[in-house]
């Protein structure tokens, strides 16, 4: 299902959550909704799926305009943060519950909740109620619950927020399988990039209610339009005033163009990968990120004297250029 | 296996002398302000053995006081129960302007004294009230009659459901609301198959406390009722002019069956909810389940 969204906008009280936002997303495609938290990444979604109405603009889905119908019209799958279980029924029962709703023949049922918990991979669980289910296994059932009912379009909100690491990365990979089984549209909010870069085939990055940029992975990594994106998506530092990727700066044992001159403050290795923390010479702090090749080439140690060159260096008109100078995750 | 499952209970701690004493004062308490004088009501009923009670039982007035107080009951029950729901759906999810007067407006027949509303509504409903004449021109007499005492009850108990069923739906969240639209439930369907089984207890709780009180209702309904013998005395009047007629025997024998009726009430409550704890759960997580409804 294609999903198209013209100047949406949407307040709470003083706060504005969506500042008319346009939007198209492809029949097929599986889009990520990045963003950090208050940026309207869930309000949009929300409103895609009917649970929230929009003060302006509109919501079109395949060419029909739904943004005054209620939900039930709307033809989606919807998986809540933290899953929304029907507490007072069994698995089964849950996965159940759209199909009873569309009065289906009690066999085809059966077959088909059957068919999806296998999918999902909880069988055994049928006649647990959700409250003896792990984080993971409710969201497998949450996922099953909405795909139950043949959605046109599957929409996820934070859907592997509350996981441990391990079963937030199999769960990843499984939506992404999932995804290239069905195709069905879907669209995922997350506020990790690199979540979004894993799953989505598409990303659309936002900030106070509204889009700044969208595109492949790959292109809002390699152009980035402002120093937000650049500094959202990916390691990000800055060599003379300008915002570069950490890769990206090359070290050279010997002055040269273009190149300035650096104390290395301090290596820390990170099994493949080297992180050298620099001093420039008026005391402003950067870091580059090497292979361990070439780490040991260079020969980089602490208090060593090297000549730092940015190969992509970047500057944008938003000035909030600070970017980060050492990684936090 | 689930991370949020009841933890296991702590271990028994050895009584200690200050424990042994709380308690021993609690029971006291209980025993002295609860237990001894409802056991005296009985012990005193049947002091003369069992004739005299069942003769003061099969009285007219007395059988006619039985029936209208189950009368008022099986109306005003049904009432507040359907009020209460709606009036704390209305209140928690559609948030309303003025919901917060309306809100503390909901508490004020705990607020007032039952005599307070017993006399509000004489001034309107009464024979010189606001709309009584009116009413009475077509023939329809509210005060010194049924509907006024219907009224009466409904009125004294009507926060009993709202306030049990309140803290419930916020609990609950607007969640699993949402997950049923999206799966093509409309409301109504969404409320009886979603919403009403995740408030069912404070709903059960509600109508418990609603039909105790409807049934003992006193102050209210003794001003509206015009206390009419046969007509329109309930239990509980029939009990106090029993005992101002200086009739002991039928004073008490009334109130026997009124404390067995509430006792049948909280009785048929406890019922219900082994029942239904033992339906939903399969046999070896009853324990979980159990620990649940103590919750």
């Amino acid at each position: 299902m294609a999903i198209v969204v013209r100047q949406l906008t949407k307040r709470f009280g003083d706060f504005v959550a969506l500042d008319r936002v346009d939007l198209e997303i492809r029949d097929g495609s599986l889009t990520a909704l990045l963003g950090p938290s208050g940026s309207g990444k869930t309000t949009l979604l929300r409103i895609i799926g009917g649970l929230e109405e929009p003060d302006a603009g509109a919501v079109i889905l395949d060419g029909r305009d739904v943004t005054r119908m209620p939900p039930q019209a709307r033809g989606i799958g919807f998986v809540f943060q933290h899953y929304a279980p029907f507490r007072h029924m069994t698995v089964h029962d849950n996965v159940a519950f759209g199909l009873t709703i569309r009065k289906r023949p009690r066999a085809e049922i059966e077959r088909r909740v059957r068919e999806l918990l296998e999918l999902v991979q909880i069988a055994h669980l049928a006649d647990r109620y959700p409250s003896q289910l792990s984080g993971g296994q409710r969201q497998r059932m949450a996922l099953a619950r909405a795909l139950a009912v043949e959605p046109r379009m599957l929409l996820l909100d934070e859907p592997f927020g509350a996981l441990d690491a391990r079963v937030r990365k199999e769960l990843r990979q499984w939506l992404r399988r999932l995804h290239d089984e069905t195709h069905v549209t879907t669209v995922f909010v997350t506020h990790d990039q690199e979540e979004a870069m894993d799953v989505a085939d598409h990303i659309v990055v936002m900030d106070h209610g509204r889009i700044e940029q969208e595109g492949t992975p790959r292109d809002l990594y390699d152009r980035p339009a402002n120093a937000f994106v650049m500094t959202f998506i990916g390691p990000v530092t800055t060599v003379d005033g300008a915002l570069v990727r950490p890769h990206d700066i090359d070290l050279l044992p010997d002055p040269e163009d273009g190149a300035v001159e650096v104390l290395v403050e301090r290596v820390v290795h990170l099994g493949f990968e080297v992180r050298a923390e620099l001093v420039h010479g008026d005391g402003h702090r950067t870091w580059a990120q090497l292979t361990r090749d070439e780490a040991e080439a260079l020969e980089v140690t602490a208090g060593r004297i090297v000549w730092a060159r940015a190969r992509h260096p970047r500057t944008f008109a938003d000035a909030q250029a600070g970017g980060r100078e050492v990684p936090t995750g | 296996m689930s991370s949020d499952r009841a933890p296991a209970r702590a271990p028994r701690r050895r009584r200690s002398r200050v424990a042994l004493l709380v308690r021993g004062i609690a029971l006291t308490y209980l025993a002295l302000l609860l237990v001894l004088p409802v056991l005296l009501v009985f012990v005193r009923t049947f002091e003369r053995g069992i004739e005299p009670v069942i003769e003061a039982l099969s009285r007219p007035a007395f059988l006619a006081a039985f029936r209208l107080t189950i009368i008022v009951t099986v109306i005003a029950v049904p009432f507040n129960a359907i009020f209460g729901v709606i009036a704390a759906i209305t209140l928690v999810r559609h948030r309303p302007r003025g919901g917060a007067f309306l809100n503390a407006l909901i508490d004020l027949p705990f607020a007032l004294s039952p005599v307070v509303i017993g006399l509000a509504l004489i001034l309107v409903y009464g024979k010189f009230g606001v709309i009584g004449p009116e009413l009475e021109a077509r023939g329809f007499q509210v005060i010194f009659a049924v509907p006024g005492i219907v009224l009466a009850t409904i009125l004294v108990s009507l926060p009993f459901v709202v306030r049990e069923v309140m803290p419930l739906l916020r609990e609950v969240g607007t969640d699993q609301e949402e997950a049923a639209a999206t799966l093509g439930s409309g409301s109504w369907r969404t409320f009886r198959r979603i919403t009403l089984p995740a408030i069912r207890w404070g709903v059960i709780y509600g109508v418990i406390l609603t039909t105790a009180r409807s049934l003992g209702e006193f102050g209210a309904v003794s001003i509206v009722s015009g206390k009419l013998s046969g007509k329109t005395e309930t239990l509980t009047l029939h009990v106090e002019e029993r005992f101002q007629s200086f009739d002991p025997v039928g004073a008490y024998a009334a109130s026997v069956v009124l404390a067995l009726m509430a006792l049948a009430v909280l009785l048929g409550m406890s019922v219900l909810q082994s029942g239904v704890i033992q339906r939903r759960f399969s046999r070896g997580d009853r324990r979980q389940a159990a620990d649940q409804a103590v919750r």
